[in-house]
């Protein structure tokens, strides 16, 4: 085709079935994904047997359409599918429900070719109305999905949105197995915003029947489907046996746990009682845990796409001066509060986790150098620091981090008064703007998917520097804002690597307007029983936390 | 009797609505916006905006308490904001565990506090007495977490008796009925310790003992049956409080009880889960108040209401 890039080998490419060719022609051939594409052959002999994941907290909801924490992402994952997806234990996308898709030169349509194996949980097969229902009822504002947001880009949606449409015109069902989207500008990221789980794919009945309840009635496509949900006790997926990915999943059960107490399911891990600790390994046991010479062969560690970070009020006095930033940028012993944490992380130079393809290698940040802060700080014309306040989140280890921050930030003469609250106080502090310093422990920015964008938009732009944003720096530079604009209307293939290099840019510049002290990017730990098993990277895998479930084996 | 029953209904009802005004202002003082929470980090304004508007947020408060309210009256509590689901469903789920761990802690400390209280007050002033005193201090003290984590280590993994917490066999039930009863014991042991003692000096158990009545007789017929009216009391509180859940022990032990629930729901400033929680545990409270209040004429005779 002249006018539309292919992406993609056709469909029905007669030589090889479509995944694995595509898998090929991309040449992901990563080590794992070719052992993912090599294990289908012998799955079969490897299905079976069944595994236990412990969590603390009750599931709240396995709606793709409103599930939005570490703890139910993964979970609706496994039980739902969108139309592109990842390679396990990486961040490369791939067509997923889609056998293959096309863009437009324009970047603006993307038409995908849906596979036809697909079934739901009920048996139904899986077509292209679905897509725009499923897409429709996430933009639907009675649903109050908190992934709404993502799809403004599809031409009408905003009407929609705005009662002004019955339908989103930027998603047509060409026929059954072809569906095609619109959208009003080009938009980079829009493939890895469709491989999210707002945009996985349900069955109109059964939302319907569920009358408001789907969230504990879930019926997708995925590997697994719901068999028993006893609330505040127990969820028990089983294997769906017309999965349309062969051989997966490996396991025939899977149960999750809710109400155990970390320490204890750290006990019933030894007993065999529990094989993933879906918490992770207590904190008090972490030292121990690696220290012995069994047990931390059942620990995997991986990165993440996290930034733990300090947010400067870059509108409050005395912090509009960008020195004063920068001086408090050097003054933070990044190396001791990653020993705070039991080495659970990496000292942090700049906003990007290493995880991104923008990520800059060679930028080495800011240098821990009291010496030189102090003069930064005098020059600034503050000899003597100042007095300021430091929100941060009550829970352990964020109470004990922001001391640390604390005790260095008095070394330059910064007094710093702790202000440790609930979440959702803090949360509110730093987005009405009252929060001069702000750390972002445990509510630090874990990107929804894996592009620079992520980390640009709703938490550093000046779209975002909103009362009640995420935007706690409150910082806005137009310039930075327009080429990072710019960055994201380079959606084509061609475009990849100036892309790349733009937000690579992007993010170099804004450390050094710094609105932010990076202080580390957290490691993923996983630790897991040795009755199961699977590749190291599908238990830390960064976009299955803590693990990706379909991918996991029964010991033998 | 009955005049008075139907005084004290009133005055629970009276007791109920305080508690619904008093908890949704509480819970609107909250400097969080629940509408925040739902919308997440990438939200738009928009989104936000029309997330508040869906659950109603946007509407003055009187006209939401008074909708809500409406709602009570016919049995609803609406939906919860992170889970969807109806409140009152949530709350059943829990209902059972909750019952069957706040019974069967009060056996607990009913078995641990009364003997503990007699055998203290028989031998008063002894090493006895000390001991069980100093026992219960303990108990009392010690915090929950950490009884029951070491329960759980000693009886259940070095020595596997029990199971690693969670919630199904009756068996399930006695390593945390144990460490409520361990605490709650403490308080039964010395509340029971002070009333014996004052009936001990009571005359007619001077004269039941000259008499020559048997002395586990005069101890059980005579004296408990007389001093175990402030128990009494604590079971009718502790029914209500208990019925309230348990946060620690039930999370220690996995136990899926109703205190987990509002713990998470406050997390998520889940308003209607938050609402609902404080009102069933309410209710749980008066209810066992009356309770108690009604056992009183039935234990002791002097006591009638009129």
């Amino acid at each position: 085709m002249d006018t539309e890039t292919s992406n993609q080998t056709g469909r029905g490419s007669a030589a090889n079935p479509p995944r694995a060719a595509w898998l090929g022609r991309t040449g992901i051939g990563r080590a794992l994904a070719a052992l993912v594409v090599l294990t289908f052959g012998t799955a079969l002999a490897q299905q079976g047997g069944s595994a236990v994941v412990s969590f603390q907290d009750d599931v709240s909801t396995l709606d793709p359409a409103i599930g939005y924490d570490w703890q139910n992402w993964s979970i609706i994952k496994s039980i739902f599918d969108g139309l592109m997806d990842y390679v396990p234990g990486t961040t490369e996308l791939v067509p997923h429900l889609a056998e293959s898709y096309t863009v437009s030169d324009d970047g603006l349509t993307y038409t995908f070719a849906l596979r036809d194996d697909v079934k739901f949980h009920n048996g139904r097969p899986l077509v292209a109305q679905d897509v725009k229902y499923s897409l429709e009822r996430t933009l639907d504002p009675a649903t109050q999905s908190p992934g709404q947001g993502f799809y403004f880009t599809i031409k009408g949606a905003q009407e929609f949105v705005d009662g002004k449409a019955d339908e989103v015109s930027g998603i047509e069902v060409v026929d059954d197995h072809t569906v095609k989207f619109t959208t009003t500008e080009p938009d980079a990221s829009f493939l890895h915003k469709l491989g999210l789980n707002f945009a996985h794919i349900v069955p109109r009945e059964a939302v319907e029947a569920a009358d408001g309840d789907f969230g504990h009635q879930p019926v997708g496509t995925g590997g697994f489907k719901l068999k028993e949900w006893v609330l505040g006790q127990r969820i028990v997926l089983e294997r769906n046996p017309d999965y349309f990915e062969a051989g997966l999943p490996y396991l025939d059960e899977l149960t999750f746990q809710v109400g155990v107490d970390p320490n204890v399911a750290f006990l019933r891990l030894q007993r065999g009682e529990v094989d993933i600790l879906g918490d992770g390994i207590p904190s008090a046991r972490y030292t121990e845990v690696m220290a012995d010479p069994t047990w931390s062969k059942q620990v995997a560690v991986g990165e993440q796409m996290q930034t733990g970070y300090v947010t400067i009020n870059v509108q409050m006095e005395p912090f509009t001066d960008v020195r004063v930033r920068q001086a408090l940028n050097m003054a933070i012993n990044k190396d001791r509060i990653v020993r705070i944490i039991n080495n659970r992380a990496v000292p942090a130079t700049q906003i990007l986790p290493p995880l991104f393809e923008s990520y800059a290698s060679d930028y080495a940040g800011y240098p821990y150098d009291v010496a030189a802060a102090k003069a930064l700080l005098a020059d600034a014309g503050y000899p003597n620091g100042f007095d300021t306040v430091l929100y941060a989140y009550n829970v352990a280890p964020n109470d004990r981090i922001a001391q640390a921050i604390q005790a260095d930030l008095a070394e330059i003469g910064v007094r710093a008064e702790l202000r440790t609250q609930a979440q959702s106080t803090v949360i509110e502090a730093g987005g009405a703007g009252e929060a001069p310093l702000l750390w972002s422990g445990g509510m630090a920015w874990i990107a929804d998917y894996p592009d620079p964008n992520n980390f640009y938009w709703p938490i550093l732009a000046c779209a975002s520097n909103i009362p009640g944003g995420w935007n706690w720096s409150k910082y806005c530079n137009e310039d930075i804002e327009a080429r990072a604009a710019y960055a994201d209307t380079l959606a084509r293939t061609d475009q990849h690597a100036e892309r790349v290099e733009a937000w690579r840019s992007i993010f170099v510049d804004i450390m050094g307007d710094a609105p932010w002290i990076p202080i580390f990017h957290e490691l993923q730990v996983s630790m897991h029983s040795t009755n199961v098993t699977g590749p190291k990277e599908i238990f830390v895998d960064p976009m299955h936390i803590p693990v990706h479930y379909e991918m996991v084996r029964r010991a033998e | 009797m009955i005049w008075y029953l139907a005084q004290r209904l009133l005055q629970a009802v009276g007791v109920m609505l305080g508690v619904t005004v008093i908890t949704f202002l509480l819970v609107f003082l909250l400097p969080a916006d629940p509408a925040r929470m739902i919308a997440g980090r990438s939200a738009t304004p928009a989104t936000v905006a029309s997330i508040r508007s869906e659950l109603g947020l946007d509407r003055p408060l009187p006209v939401q308490y008074v909708s809500y309210v409406k709602g009570l009256v016919t049995g609803k509590m609406g939906r919860s904001y992170a889970q969807k689901a109806e409140v009152t469903r949530l709350i059943r789920a829990r209902l059972l565990p909750t019952v069957q761990l706040a019974l069967a802690g009060i056996v607990f400390e009913l078995l641990i506090g009364l003997p503990a209280g007699i055998m203290a007050a028989l031998k008063r002033g002894t090493g006895v007495d000390q001991t069980v005193m100093a026992l219960a201090f303990v108990g009392v003290s010690a915090p929950q977490f950490v009884v029951g984590l070491l329960l759980i280590y000693f009886l259940s993994y070095l020595l596997p008796i029990f199971p690693l917490g969670g919630y199904g066999t009756p068996l399930h039930v006695i390593l945390p009925a144990i460490t409520v009863g361990l605490a709650g014991g403490g308080w039964y042991a010395r509340v029971t310790r002070s009333a014996m003692i004052e009936v001990l000096r009571q005359d007619y158990v001077r004269t039941a003992r000259a008499k020559g009545v048997f002395p586990t007789k005069v101890v059980f017929k005579h004296v408990l049956k007389n001093a175990v009216l402030p128990v009494v009391a604590l079971v009718g509180l502790d029914i209500g409080v208990f019925m309230g859940g348990i946060v620690i022990v039930e999370s220690v032990f996995g136990w899926p009880g109703i205190g987990q629930m509002i713990w998470q729901a406050i997390q998520l400033v889940d308003i209607p889960v938050i609402m609902g929680g404080v009102i069933v545990t309410a209710l749980f409270v008066v209810v066992g108040n009356l309770l108690a209040d009604i056992v009183y004429p039935a234990l002791d005779p002097r006591i009638r209401y009129s």
